[in-house]
């Protein structure tokens, strides 16, 4: 049943969002620390686990991918819900950042290409 | 008239799916009609969110009555449910392939977009901890930029603006990729796992891979999709921590 796979992918989120959640009161920092990837984390291991065990069926599986078809869509209505008239002014701090950072990033590329064709 | 915004603020969740999936389809359309998939759908989709947010207030379009569902779908609920549910497509038997080389890029490539994106913010005067945090998650991808603002109770203005950092990168990623694809060696199933676990951006990374060649797109969106997860683990966390300690010296 597809509620099977919405319900693994549920504890998961909740999981990691406990677990970001108490991160952040140990280290006394407002806010959840990295529940999100937590959550992710614990999605791929619980997804590799029951797939060994061959414990996925595909309907349950198509209730998680669901949900993943539903991201841009969602990212959508959140970017639409923004307070974008304050955020104008900080429009060249987005382009000097989404460019200078990718550069940065691809000139990465080569150095990790030669250190593993070295490794081979 | 009255009737009607009652009523689609009664429902908004609803409206709020045939309102998204409107903008998709025009999206997608201008982005295969006229960019020939040069530019992302998703790229233009998100574009077009930001646009329509300016005709709001403080909660984008969501503050103008009848839209408020528009909020509900990209809460922080939502938001967080379905962008977890996209490491489905990562599986660690697959990265393992890539060895340590494959874990430490994903890392570098965090890192050091995070670095670059802070210190521009710095340097642009926005100087606290949350908000260099939130704009240096951005820099990762437009998903790690709003999880992060979140989480580490970053303004709602800081969060639009890390947002539009990652559709930038996302877009100028797709551009550029085919043009340096040679010289950088992106050739080989290896290589594209390097690109994407560094550059990170999934829609960014296999819209640029599908123009190099189709072949390498599972492999660069598979590490790009950890990159993502893995913005989201250490940038509210680690990095938040340490931009907190090195602002308040």
């Amino acid at each position: 049943m597809k509620i099977y796979g919405v319900s693994i992918l549920a504890g998961c989120f909740l999981a990691g969002h406990i677990l970001g959640d108490l991160l952040g009161k140990f280290f006394h920092l407002s806010g959840n620390l990295g529940g999100v990837g937590f959550a992710m984390l614990f999605l791929i291991l619980m997804y590799d686990y029951l797939k060994k065990k061959n414990l996925l069926h595909e309907e349950t599986e198509s209730g998680i991918l669901f949900w993943s078809k539903m991201y841009i869509p969602v990212v959508v209505a959140m970017s639409a819900s923004q307070n974008v008239k304050a955020a104008l002014s900080g429009g060249w701090v987005a382009l000097l950042v989404g460019i200078l950072a990718t550069v940065a990033c691809y000139l990465l590329i080569p150095v990790f290409t030669t250190i593993s064709q070295k490794n081979n | 008239m009255e009737d009607l915004i009652k009523l689609l603020d009664k429902n908004g969740l609803v409206f709020a799916f045939l309102l998204v999936g409107a903008v998709m389809s025009v999206s997608y359309f201008i982005a295969i009609r006229f960019t020939k998939n040069k530019v992302p759908g998703a790229a233009v989709a998100i574009t077009f969110g930001l646009i329509i947010a300016y005709f709001g207030k403080e909660k984008g379009i969501a503050s103008v009555p009848a839209f408020s569902g528009v909020a509900i779908l990209g809460g922080s609920m939502l938001r967080d449910f379905s962008i977890v549910s996209t490491a489905l497509g990562a599986s660690f038997t697959e990265i393992k392939k890539t060895g340590w080389v494959g874990f430490f890029c994903l890392l570098v490539g965090t890192v050091v977009a995070f670095v670059v994106g802070g210190s521009i913010a710095y340097i642009m005067g926005y100087t606290d901890a949350k908000s260099m945090t939130t704009i240096g998650a951005g820099a990762c991808t437009f998903i790690v930029g709003p999880v992060t603002g979140a989480a580490v109770g970053a303004s709602s203005e800081v969060i639009a603006i890390s947002i539009a950092i990652g559709v930038i990168k996302s877009v100028f990623v797709t551009i550029l990729t085919p043009f340096v694809a040679k010289r950088l060696g992106i050739d080989n199933p290896q290589s594209a796992m390097i690109f994407g676990g560094l550059v990170g951006s999934t829609s960014g990374v296999s819209a640029g891979l599908v123009a190099t060649d189709p072949k390498l797109v599972p492999y660069g969106a598979l590490t790009a999709t950890f990159h993502t997860a893995m913005g989201c683990l250490i940038c509210p966390s680690i990095l938040y921590f340490l931009v907190q300690m090195i602002v308040s010296h």
